[in-house]
């Protein structure tokens, strides 16, 4: 075989196989919703993130508008601190809330906004006021074991013959 | 006593012919990368030997993906559906694909077409005395022989296992969506919220390039030192598939540990 022609086989095949990353980058991969957009960062304190990640998405009303890009402790007021990395096309209001939220049952957690009503808009490095922790499940089951103890031992002391309805 | 004193000699032979032959495959590795200049000299030379290495194994590798894909396809809904999340098929395809099929079972095949048809294709040189006769040319065979298939074997071998993994996630799509009537929105965009192209796709195509310079130089090393008779090249053919096989398996095994143990 010539050199003209085995160098266009291989040129073929080597195109083949950016072709197949491309796909697997593009197609299967999550490299279409990259976004070089500009972006603003707002920090978030947070009593409890629960099982956030870095690279989580914040979203408000289901949209993607940033992602979470850095997570730390705050060892002066023990607490989470969460960098989030606003798409600058996304502007919220100044007293905005964020929560920690769980898509389905056993997604993954993400920042989920809620915007206010200040004419003021949120601004690179400020800070979201409002904040929501994670809920963590083991927490909620023990809060109702013992609230529902709790009633149980109400209906216990009210006597007989009378409705339970004390305070 | 005398075979006492055997029996630790030939462990003591065995341990010292390991360590020596450890020593002499890195020193081929060295020397090979010294004299990598002649692939940018002569490109000629290396994009022959891609040809060679690539193009020929693209019909099996091709067709290994797509039953692998059909496989892991038909597989994968069998456990899913019991827990009645089908729609992650796609996911599971793409992600077993991406991070280990695809590379691994690629080096285990590539070993298997392209590393001993390098290591028989040297022996004999070795055996028919080419690569002396080179020598007393004044024409370094390492350089002139062992380099350009070194580098096309190191740059076919990521093309194979991204060809590999781009038809396996197609045959995973065909049995899943075409075969069994997964929704094919939810089976794309599972698999794209899923697969990370740094994380996965990334480290996937990393460890591909490790096992091409892996298996390739195995199989060089095994040609470049094989007894030039005609049954010590088909033992050094043979040894090229199982020491190639298992350093694959072996460095997959360290590669994901380090990759993504997090």
């Amino acid at each position: 075989m010539t050199r003209e022609k085995t160098d266009f086989w291989v040129g073929l095949f080597v195109l083949l196989g950016i072709v197949a990353l491309v796909f697997l980058a593009l197609r299967a991969g999550n490299l279409s919703s990259f976004s070089l957009a500009p972006t603003y960062q707002v920090q978030a304190r947070f009593d409890n993130l629960g099982g956030l990640k870095v690279r989580a998405p914040v979203k408000s009303s289901g949209v993607v508008v940033g992602r979470v890009s850095s997570i730390s402790f705050d060892n002066q007021r023990f607490q989470a601190v969460a960098t989030l990395d606003m798409e600058s096309q996304y502007q919220f209001p100044d007293d905005s809330s964020a929560s920690i939220l769980t898509s389905g049952l056993l997604g993954e957690q993400y920042v989920g906004i809620t915007p206010g009503g200040d004419d003021k808009m949120l601004a690179q490095n400020s800070t979201i006021k409002y904040t929501q922790s994670a809920v963590v499940l083991e927490e909620l089951i023990s809060k109702f074991l013992y609230s529902s103890a709790s009633k149980e031992g109400t209906a216990k002391d009210a006597p007989a013959g009378t409705p339970a309805a004390k305070p | 006593m005398s075979t006492l004193v055997r029996g630790i000699g030939r462990l003591g032979g065995l341990v010292r012919g390991s360590i020596y032959g450890l020593g002499a495959f890195t020193r081929l590795f060295a020397t090979i990368l010294a004299r990598s200049g002649i692939a940018l000299k002569r490109p000629g030379l290396v994009s022959q030997q891609i040809h060679f290495i690539g193009n020929y194994s693209l019909l099996i590798i091709a067709v290994s993906g797509l039953f692998v894909g059909f496989v892991l396809g038909l597989q994968g809904y069998y456990t899913l559906n019991r827990y009645g999340s089908e729609e992650a098929l796609g996911l599971l395809v793409a992600l077993s694909l991406t991070r280990e099929l695809g590379p691994v079972v690629t080096a285990l095949l590539f070993a298997g077409r392209a590393g001993t048809s390098l290591t028989a294709e040297i022996g004999l040189m070795k055996a028919g005395e080419q690569l002396a006769a080179m020598e007393v040319m004044a024409v370094d065979p390492i350089r002139r022989v062992l380099t350009p298939r070194f580098w096309g074997g190191v740059i076919a071998m990521p093309v194979l296992a991204a060809v590999f993994s781009m038809v396996g996630i197609i045959g995973g799509w065909v049995v899943g969506v075409l075969l069994i009537g997964i929704d094919s929105g939810a089976f794309w965009s599972q698999m794209q919220s899923g697969v990370d192209v740094f994380n996965d796709v990334l480290n996937g195509v990393l460890k591909s390039v490790i096992f091409g310079i892996a298996v390739t130089l195995i199989a060089l090393y095994e040609g470049w030192n094989a007894k030039p008779t005609p049954e010590g090249v088909s033992r050094a053919t043979t040894r090229t598939v199982v020491s190639g096989s298992l350093a694959v398996l072996g460095l997959d095994f360290l590669l994901t540990a380090l990759m993504f143990s997090n």
